[in-house]
């Protein structure tokens, strides 16, 4: 397990410092993050539909498609002078190489939501001070599902024509369970309800991620070997 | 030790390895020359373990970690300097911590790339860049070393200097697979000397004192027959 842990600390390591190094991913996801907020704040009809209703929505379908901006770069970079190639000659294990590029993707979206947040709150002049702390645990919980299908679909699509189009297609159906959790949760409570009303959309999140990690940590090797 | 046997390979009609088996002692060095398309990379992947063949068993002592493998790419990051792509390569193949830096600079200086492993990859020129992708296949010492048009991109001194670098690992024991299309290259390295022609090993013999010449002359002779 330490052998595994060390080799997808390397694996993500690297991949954090190539991503700081260009910002490719995250400088577009997290401009995209900005842009849909602010075309949301400006394109809905505040009189029409109360603010409440429509914030949640807005916040996970933001998340959710600016998170695919950075998983579409996971493997693309694998790429380029075919390092896939060497990373699957090499002693790693395929569960190292996807724990690396989970850890990495996670980062990168844990940033793009860091962003995303304040924005949010600004352009829907919603409250989130009191229920700061859950609302951050619910994003952790949904990424962590979104990111561990996110990063196992990338890589079954890099080698494909149109990777980017064909990611979406097959991802955004398997993210629909903790995408209908994550927005009933958030919407409760920036309604100001008690956590506890939404216990079970939070078993599903937890259980989606339980059972997503662990698949796609077995399913790996099967996306990536020849 | 390095031993094959009955490998068999097929691309939908295309036969790229037909019952191909051979063993190879430590400080043997096999050449294996064909045409475009006779099978010579995918020899090269099944034994580096990238491609795992329909048909046929691989052993090599010491499993993935003892194999050093050059492609046709390099299998480096461009936005990594040598430095570090060295360093990461190095952690994948559990050289350990204290020793990688004094194992990468070694290998750097070995290569003629010591005034330049601070340098991204992308700065290199394609013949550097080659250098820098031998230096990262011997990052780990490896027992086995596989090496696919290793002599592409490189320049008349260069190619000598590799030639130099390849008897010294013959001559401390290492086993060797070059392939390549052209005869002239590497003959002088062979300890045995291999023609492949449509996935089958059509000739398989030491090289005895056979020159270039003589290896090209036989070469000629197996590729027209039949």
């Amino acid at each position: 397990m330490a052998e595994l842990l060390r080799q997808a600390w390397a694996v993500a390591r690297k991949d954090l410092v190539l991503e700081l190094r260009t910002r490719t991913a995250l400088v577009s996801a997290v401009v995209f993050t900005a842009l849909v907020l602010t075309l949301f704040n400006f394109g809905r009809d505040p009189t029409a539909v109360p603010t409440l209703d429509l914030a949640p929505t807005v916040l996970w379908v933001t998340f959710t498609f600016a998170a695919m901006l950075t998983l579409n770069r996971a493997f693309q970079l694998e790429l380029e002078n075919q390092a896939l190639e060497g990373l699957l000659v090499s002693p790693l294990s395929r569960t190292s190489l996807y724990w690396g590029k989970l850890i990495a993707n996670l980062a990168f979206v844990a940033v793009v939501d860091a962003v995303g947040l304040p924005l949010f709150v600004l352009f829907f002049n919603v409250s989130v001070s009191r229920v700061l702390l859950p609302l951050v645990g619910v994003i952790a919980l949904a990424t962590l599902g979104f990111v561990a299908v996110g990063t196992l679909f990338s890589a079954l699509v890099i080698r494909t024509r149109f990777a980017e189009l064909l990611l979406l297609v097959i991802l955004l159906p398997f993210l629909l369970p903790p995408l209908i959790g994550a927005v009933q949760v958030t919407a409760r409570l920036l309604a100001g309800r008690p956590l506890s009303e939404s216990v079970g959309y939070l078993k599903l999140l937890a259980a989606y991620d339980i059972v997503f990690v662990s698949l796609a940590s077995f399913l790996f090797r099967f996306t990536v070997d020849e | 030790m390095l031993s094959i046997e009955g490998l068999r390979h097929v691309y939908g009609p295309v036969v790229a390895l037909d019952n191909v088996s051979f063993m190879l002692a430590p400080g043997q060095t096999l050449a294996i020359f064909g045409p475009n398309g006779a099978g010579k990379t995918t020899l090269v992947k099944v034994l580096a373990g990238l491609i795992r063949p329909q048909r046929g068993t691989v052993r090599v002592d010491g499993g993935r970690r003892a194999i050093g493998w050059i492609g046709h790419e390099s299998h480096l990051y461009d936005h990594l300097t040598v430095r570090e792509n060295l360093l990461f390569w190095a952690s994948l193949y559990g050289v350990p911590a204290a020793a990688r830096e004094a194992r990468a600079a070694g290998v750097a200086e070995r290569l003629g790339l010591a005034d330049r492993v601070e340098r991204p990859v992308w700065s290199l020129s394609r013949g550097l860049a080659q250098r820098a992708a031998i230096a990262r296949a011997l990052i780990h010492d490896p027992r086995v070393l596989l090496l696919d048009e290793p002599f592409t991109g490189l320049d008349l001194a260069a190619a000598a200097e590799l030639r130099v670098l390849l008897g010294e690992l013959r001559g401390a024991g290492r086993t060797l697979v070059l392939a390549t299309h052209n005869v002239d290259e590497g003959v002088e390295l062979a300890t045995h000397v291999a023609f492949q022609r449509r996935g089958r090993i059509v000739h398989f013999a030491p090289r005895g004192g056979r020159d270039a010449a003589q290896v090209a002359d036989a070469y000629r002779r197996a590729m027209s027959d039949g």
